[in-house]
């Protein structure tokens, strides 16, 4: 059905989907991650130590590797209660950083020299957890626990004065995000079949953010389009690949300038749900 | 063995304090994080290197890459930061994002992705004190990390126009009510900003005795590093974190091994930020304020 340079692009979208959700859910609450790059990785480190050295089935090395990257997300959520802004951005870099720094000199994972031995995974598979988790974050949004989400982002101060926990907020958003992430890192490792500590350093947090940013960081559906549209334009740029990050680049620039919201909107989404309502009524 | 390695880490240190400054700049005057302050870096230490190739004298490749830093960071604060002037402070930070992007682009099409070797004639002098070796170009570095330095305390302390650039840092709008220029003040911050990287990235280019279009962006992250352990409040925390971080980056280098480099130097920032996320030589309350 699909030829293999086409399943793998397809992978390639599922992961990213992910990646882009991982930074989405952060953003949600109005912190912006420049260190989900390292999530990643100990997402893909963590699964492939469980399936390659443990012999333990993808899926279960998957829900770990969720689950040790939350615990680190948690933890990194910390210094987001004190910080905020910029700073805490910098915090999210420098965890980032580390996380790539250590995994450089791990002995146990090949250190700098990486750690093979997984086994391709199916893009089928890919697609269950991405539609699977899509699902989940989708529904999380329209839940009540959500608003507070949103609270936070809009005016934290405003938002514990209500009498909203922005601790649980914030530090939940953290460990959900980092939990995607890890997800995401685990599915990575198990399609490249092979990992190193320089795939995950700040390039690849900063290209993820720019899924979320291109797409539209109001709705769900931003950064999967942003995600779908950013993993298929290098193939159509292909005769300009010098130049591919330089135009991203100048699209980002341009597009703060113009619609520094993203391409897709609340407001957008709104109107194309209204103008459908309209033509079935005059259908009817 | 030891003080050889103390003497490298000043030297390293010592630019780490010049490019922290150029971040901390533009961060504790306009709160904005400029990403693109590697790529600048970078920039500075190319054009830096065509001046060298040409025999140009040392200092005024510094000042040649010091220029070419200061029209790519004024290009930012055009397009990148004065339309989000006043949007939350992520927005111009996603902008730096995209011109660093640009500027890696230009640069790796301009001048090749291979490393860069400086002309070797520059590398003949030396000078011993005891068992110490001072490379006539670590001379050259320390020499204008300090007048960088003095320099940049004058026109802050001293003239008008740096008085003005402390009273945004302090209040922005009490500065814009006694008619301070913000526009102006704006165009400055960067460029002094973008000097400082271009020069630093010249004077890296000159300690590794190599360059490549990609070493913006490691040096560049230690860079911010540098800047949080200082205190991003206090641009004269980047005086003493630059040298702690050279020292300490040199070391681990020599004695644990090349790849131990970053988590010496990642493992400082997230114990600070930990202990004391204000920075060495931050005041905490600043911290909370800018956002």
């Amino acid at each position: 059905m699909f030829s293999s340079y086409e399943l793998g692009l397809l992978s390639q979208i599922g992961i990213n989907i992910l990646l882009g959700l991982s930074v989405y859910v952060i953003l949600s609450a109005g912190q912006l991650s420049l260190g989900n790059a390292g999530f990643m990785a100990l997402g893909a480190y963590t699964a492939s130590v469980l399936t390659v050295n443990f012999k333990l089935p993808l899926t279960l090395a998957l829900v770990a590797a969720g689950l040790v990257s939350s615990g680190l997300g948690f933890i990194a959520g910390f210094p987001a209660l004190r910080l905020t802004g910029i700073y805490l951005s910098m915090v999210t870099l420098g965890f980032g950083q580390m996380i790539a720094a250590f995994f450089l000199v791990f002995a146990y994972t090949g250190a700098e020299r990486g750690f093979f031995g997984m086994l391709p995974v199916k893009a089928g598979t890919i697609w269950a957890w991405t539609i699977g988790l899509g699902i989940l974050t989708y529904l999380l949004e329209r839940s009540k626990a959500w608003l507070g989400v949103r609270a936070v982002e809009d005016d934290e101060f405003a938002a514990q004065v209500t009498g909203l926990n922005t601790t649980v907020v914030k530090l939940s958003v953290f460990a959900y995000g980092a939990a995607l992430a890890g997800v995401a890192g685990g599915l990575y490792a198990h399609f490249t079949v092979y990992i190193e500590p320089h795939m995950f350093t700040f390039s690849q947090s900063v290209m993820v953010v720019l899924f979320v940013v291109f797409g539209g960081s109001e709705t769900i559906f931003g950064p999967v389009l942003g995600a779908i549209v950013l993993t298929l334009l290098p193939e159509a740029l292909r005769f300009i690949t010098d130049w591919r990050l330089g135009i991203y680049g100048a699209l980002l620039i341009v597009l703060l300038m113009f619609r520094p919201q993203g391409i897709l909107t609340r407001a957008f989404l709104r109107r194309v749900a209204s103008l459908r309502l309209a033509k079935r009524k005059e259908m009817s | 063995m030891f003080l050889q390695q103390m003497v490298n880490g000043v030297m390293l240190g010592s630019i780490y304090t010049t490019i922290a400054l150029a971040y901390t700049l533009v961060m504790g005057i306009l709160g904005v994080l400029n990403i693109a302050v590697a790529e600048t870096f970078t920039f500075g230490a190319f054009v830096g290197l065509a001046l060298l190739v040409v025999r140009v004298p040392v200092p005024v490749a510094i000042l040649g890459a010091m220029a070419a830093g200061a029209v790519l960071s004024v290009i930012i604060e055009r397009f990148g930061y004065r339309p989000l002037k006043d949007a939350p402070a992520v927005m111009p930070l996603l902008s730096t994002i995209g011109f660093a992007l640009v500027y890696q682009t230009v640069i790796e099409n301009v001048w090749g992705s291979d490393p860069r070797q400086f002309p070797s004639e520059l590398f003949s002098a030396a000078y011993h004190i005891g068992t110490v070796q001072v490379t006539g170009i670590q001379l050259w570095i320390v020499t204008s990390t300090i007048i960088v330095v003095l320099a940049l305390s004058y026109f802050l302390k001293r003239t008008q126009m740096g008085r003005g650039l402390r009273a945004v840092a302090e209040n922005p709008l009490a500065a814009a009510v006694l008619g301070i220029d913000s526009k102006l003040i704006n165009v400055i911050t960067f460029a002094i900003s973008g000097a400082l990287a271009g020069a630093s990235g010249l004077l890296v280019g000159l300690n590794y005795s190599a360059i490549t279009p990609l070493m913006g962006e490691e040096v560049g992250l230690r860079g911010v590093a540098v800047m949080v352990i200082g205190g991003v409040t206090n641009i004269w925390g980047s005086l003493v974190a630059g040298p702690l971080l050279g020292i300490a980056q040199v070391m681990a280098a020599a004695y644990l091994g090349a790849s131990y480099q970053d988590i010496v130097v990642y493992g400082l920032l997230i114990i600070v930020l930990l202990v004391r996320p204000e920075g060495l030589l931050g005041k905490p309350n600043q911290v909370r304020r800018r956002t």
